[in-house]
């Protein structure tokens, strides 16, 4: 897709949705967030082909061995400002996106959860602070895979 | 409902919520062991967080997040008396919800 259409693509989006109209829909749960498919499409489809930048104001604590993919505890915090969501994806799961928590102003950037991980692979986290967005990951091993049942 | 439990603590001048539900989170993949035939897919989509009225946490989700899901999230600015209230939904409409008040601790 050449530059300009994308950015034509863009503006169009923006100009028919309003301002207001773009964050209330991303509260809700849209399919092409949680369709199968590589991790870096569904980054596309969530941010809109975005810069991420990696940060170490992000805290990620998982296991470095996981011994049962089925539950794998995580929990991500982060020291940034002005936190409006935290999206947590597993890079090697047929639908990378686990999940994606928007937070209110007063609430800390802080959540913990349980992954289903298929098989050995990174886990991301991405936080939108402001209008940046900046990402931690961590490579998890995985010694039986919690994704085949 | 029995099958969503909640646990609110104080801690220092932050509250800690605590979420456990009782859920398949089948993600449509998996196959009956017996008959092969794929377990359709049931998961929780959305989950909400409400301190009184106002929502404080949204959370969006598949089945990557394990059987039986486990959250835990760190609420300012909530005093004793105050109420927080979980909902969810699942892709098959089916909802749960709990709340709690949150008492002093002394």
């Amino acid at each position: 897709m050449s530059n300009s259409r994308r950015t034509f693509l863009i503006q169009s989006v923006i100009a028919c949705s309003g301002v207001i109209a773009p964050r209330l829909a991303f509260a809700d749960w849209a399919e092409d967030h949680f369709a199968p498919g590589k991790l870096d499409r569904t980054l596309d489809r969530l941010y809109a082909d975005a810069t991420i930048v990696e940060s170490d104001a992000i805290a990620l604590k998982l296991p470095l061995i996981a011994e049962d993919g089925a539950v794998v505890p995580i929990t991500v915090s982060s020291t940034l400002g002005n936190v409006e969501s935290i999206a947590i994806l597993v890079e090697k799961n047929p639908v990378p996106l686990a999940a994606i928590f928007n937070i209110a102003p007063e609430t800390e950037p802080f959540v913990s959860a349980h992954l289903k991980m298929a098989e050995t692979c990174d886990v991301i986290a991405v936080v939108k602070s402001g209008e940046t967005l900046y990402s931690a990951r961590q490579q998890v091993k995985v010694t039986i895979g919690g994704c085949g049942g | 409902m029995a099958n969503t439990k909640i646990r609110i603590k104080r801690k220092d001048d932050t509250t800690e919520l605590k979420i456990l539900i009782a859920h398949p989170m089948e993600h449509g993949r998996n196959r009956d062991p017996e008959t092969q035939e794929l377990i359709p897919a049931h998961f929780i989509k959305t989950l909400t967080v409400r301190h009184n009225d106002k929502t404080v946490i949204t959370a969006r989700m598949a089945g990557s997040i394990s059987k039986n899901p486990y959250f835990a999230f760190v609420l300012n600015d909530i005093e004793i008396g105050d109420l927080i209230r979980v909902d969810w939904t699942d892709n098959r409409g089916l909802t749960g919800s709990a709340e709690q008040i949150l008492t002093d601790p002394s």
